[in-house]
């Protein structure tokens, strides 16, 4: 088995002890002297999950996640649910005890079995498997991982019964490993391409949106090529890293953007049906692997979108077709056209940017510290280093977004995809892991909510060196969840006033700072005086360059 | 939660400030042009969870616009949060009292102004 798992290149294994596959982590550990993969502990499966989901965004490849098939993956499903509605690849480890007459007589063993242990994922699973023999589980294991890194990418499970991980292995068995092969994302139609490349160069206002399409560095350099052949705006919403945001055609939130498009292309978009243009008669155009594949149970499908032309194809894998499309199409006229619409949109993104430091200054001094403030005393610090931003910044207001400058693909990494509280922490120790082996150091804007559904991440943290900046972004409770408590009270008639009860964690107070230090890293905090932040942050800094991680608990803003 | 839902949550949450429940104070009229208690103001915005949207001084909290610096008297505040624009919705004087909100107004009024921003190195910074 593990000589299978080697032959894939899985760098790690994300898990929780559990004596239903423990026979192959004991493997992995001295067999494949616990390297590629390594193992790493978490202290909750559903903590593994996320690793693994933060892990393979930055690394672009699965890693494994190992658990009990019963109590574990109870744990695990809201990560792996998770990296399946962010279409990230991983492999569940499930083990079991398929015969019942090696249960025994006690409880544990008949409680930790079951009869079908995929069933409990397969809604948010591309594929599982049961395999009886070492051949079926050798072409399991590689069917497994193609189809979890085949987009769109998704998590894939295979269960593993105690006996099948510790009979040993008969001299005569002939046993192979079967051949992977080279794997070619789905790409588009020559012809679609084609007619998309007409609609975007003989459009007046061509807006590009991306969302998930960047799954490699490289599609960042081809959305570029794309979007200054056409000098054409690029909505970026974020779901990956995938355009700088201070090239002077991101207009995300310019006054270019969507309002007045005759032509949109939306690649990898997932709400589509959200993105609209005021300008009547405009077209849409989709390109999406997740047209590709979908489930039935849980709507992450989200709304359907009405386009004029849906590619059913790997974002990334059509981009350079497109921009080969489109040049040859491209005359002297149009492209002096395109030169000029290139200006406008130029100023219109310095406009943009122009008015953030304004924003910014808003409430500057306030304590609780502003989170613009938090962001801009950070950007010295990092600037100059190789930096991967490892949070999701959904109530954060996206200031990183708007003072820094992003321009590589590890800069950041989307958000959770399932909007799963709990995701923050442990997709960022697993991001950390990726970043480490490539000497980045990791910065994660922590909400507080997030944390204390799983902190047993910051001891994983802790225990690998991850070298890996963690600031609390400390509103002292499930803030978006209190607002709108008070909202409901309020149209019903009733108490506004008690919007804290269930919502706020201030009773007593979280000291961060020292749950930090208790699992074994550097803690400072809480800050509330903006004045004593940026001495903090730069403390933890020369931690986190030393290789080890460190946590500044700041009190902030709401948002 | 997903984008969209969150911001349409933040738009209603908008309408969530200065509002109160106190059923004993709301039916205290305030008189037209009263010029409010600051220091009580200031608690006041804190028990009725103003700050939860606006942020702990007015200045925004990323859910609604700054408020502060503000010059609004009691009598504008009042007649706006009784019949807002927007996704804000209209609290009545059972929600809040004329004189809870004159009080409000009075802190908000107290708020000093932010820095200018080109007087803050970190937002000049190339």
């Amino acid at each position: 088995m593990v000589d299978v798992i080697k032959s894939l290149g899985f760098e790690y294994m994300f898990g929780v002890p559990a004596n239903t596959y423990m026979s192959l982590q004991e493997s992995i550990v001295n067999y494949g002297k616990n390297k590629d993969p390594e193992f790493i502990l978490a202290t909750n499966e559903d903590l593994a999950a996320a690793m693994a989901h933060g892990y393979a965004k930055v690394a672009g490849k699965p890693a494994l996640i190992g658990c009990h098939g019963t109590v574990g993956a109870q744990h695990a499903t809201m990560g792996v649910y998770d990296a399946f509605c962010d279409r990230v690849p991983m492999v569940m480890i499930l083990g079991n005890i398929f015969d019942a007459a090696k249960r025994g007589t006690g409880k544990v063993a008949w409680a930790h079995s079951a009869v079908d242990a995929a069933a409990l994922v397969r809604d948010m699973t591309k594929w599982d498997d049961a395999p009886h023999s070492l051949p079926h589980f050798a072409e399991s294991m590689v069917r497994a991982y193609k189809i979890a890194v085949t987009p769109p990418m998704m998590p894939v499970a295979l269960v593993l019964d105690v006996d099948l991980q510790e009979e040993e292995v008969s001299r005569e068995a002939n046993l192979r490993i079967p051949k992977l092969g080279t794997l070619v994302p789905p790409s588009p139609d020559p012809g679609a391409i084609a007619d998309v490349a007409k609609m975007l160069v003989a459009a007046e206002h061509p807006v590009i949106v991306v969302d998930r399409v960047a799954r490699t560095p490289k599609a960042i350099t081809d959305l570029i090529e794309l979007a200054e052949t056409l000098q054409a705006a690029v909505i970026d919403r974020k779901g990956r890293m995938n355009f700088p945001t201070r090239h002077p055609l991101e207009q995300t939130r310019s006054s270019m953007g969507l309002q007045n498009a005759d032509v949109v292309l939306g690649i990898e978009v997932i709400d589509f049906a959200g993105v609209r243009s005021n300008r009547a008669g405009a077209k849409k155009i989709s390109i999406t692997a997740n047209d590709l594949f979908s489930r039935s149970n849980y709507t992450d499908y989200l709304k359907f979108a009405e386009v004029d032309l849906a590619i059913p194809a790997d974002g990334e894998a059509s981009l350079p077709l497109l921009v080969e499309a489109v040049k040859k199409l491209v005359t002297a006229d149009r492209k002096r056209f395109f030169e000029e619409r290139g200006k406008k949109l130029a100023t219109a993104h310095r406009e943009t940017f122009d008015r953030y430091p304004q924003q910014a200054a808003v409430g500057w001094n306030d304590s609780p510290v502003s989170t613009a403030r938090v962001t801009a005393e950070l950007w010295p610090l990092i600037r100059n280093e190789d930096w991967s931003l490892v949070a999701d910044l959904s109530f954060f207001q996206d200031w990183p977004l708007k003072l820094w400058d992003f321009t590589k693909h590890h800069q950041f990494l989307g958000g959770p995809g399932g909007y799963g509280i709990g995701y923050g922490a442990p997709a960022a120790v697993g991001a950390a892991v990726a970043n480490k082996k490539n000497g980045r150091i990791s910065i994660n804007i922590q909400q507080d909510g997030d944390l204390m559904m799983g902190p047993g991440s910051l001891w994983t943290a802790a225990n690998h060196h991850l070298p890996l900046l963690t600031i609390m972004h400390n509103n002292q409770g499930f803030h978006n969840e209190c607002m709108e408590a008070q909202r409901l009270a309020l149209r019903r008639g009733r108490d506004g006033t008690r919007a804290h009860i269930g919502n706020r964690l201030i009773e007593p107070i979280i000291d961060y700072a020292k749950m930090a230090e208790s699992m074994g890293m550097h803690g400072e905090g809480p800050i509330t005086d903006p004045k004593d932040l940026g001495p903090a942050l730069k403390r933890a800094m020369d931690v986190v360059k030393r290789g080890e991680p460190a946590m500044v608990d700041v009190r902030t803003q709401p948002r | 939660m997903e984008r969209n839902i969150f911001y349409r949550l933040l738009l209603a949450a908008l309408a969530l400030t200065l509002i109160a429940t106190s059923a004993t104070t709301a039916q205290t009229p305030a008189p037209a042009s009263q010029s409010g208690n600051a220091e009580n103001g200031k608690k006041l915005y804190v028990t009725y969870f103003c700050w939860s949207c606006h942020g702990s001084s007015g200045r925004a909290g990323g859910a609604a616009p700054a408020i502060t610096p503000s010059a609004r008297s009691a009598d504008d505040l009042i007649k706006y949060i009784r019949k807002p624009r927007g996704a804000m919705p209209p609290y009545t004087s059972k929600s809040i009292s004329d004189r809870e909100i004159a009080d409000i107004a009075a802190f908000l009024r107290t708020v000093p102004k932010d820095p200018d921003p080109k007087s803050i190195p970190l937002l000049n910074q190339q």
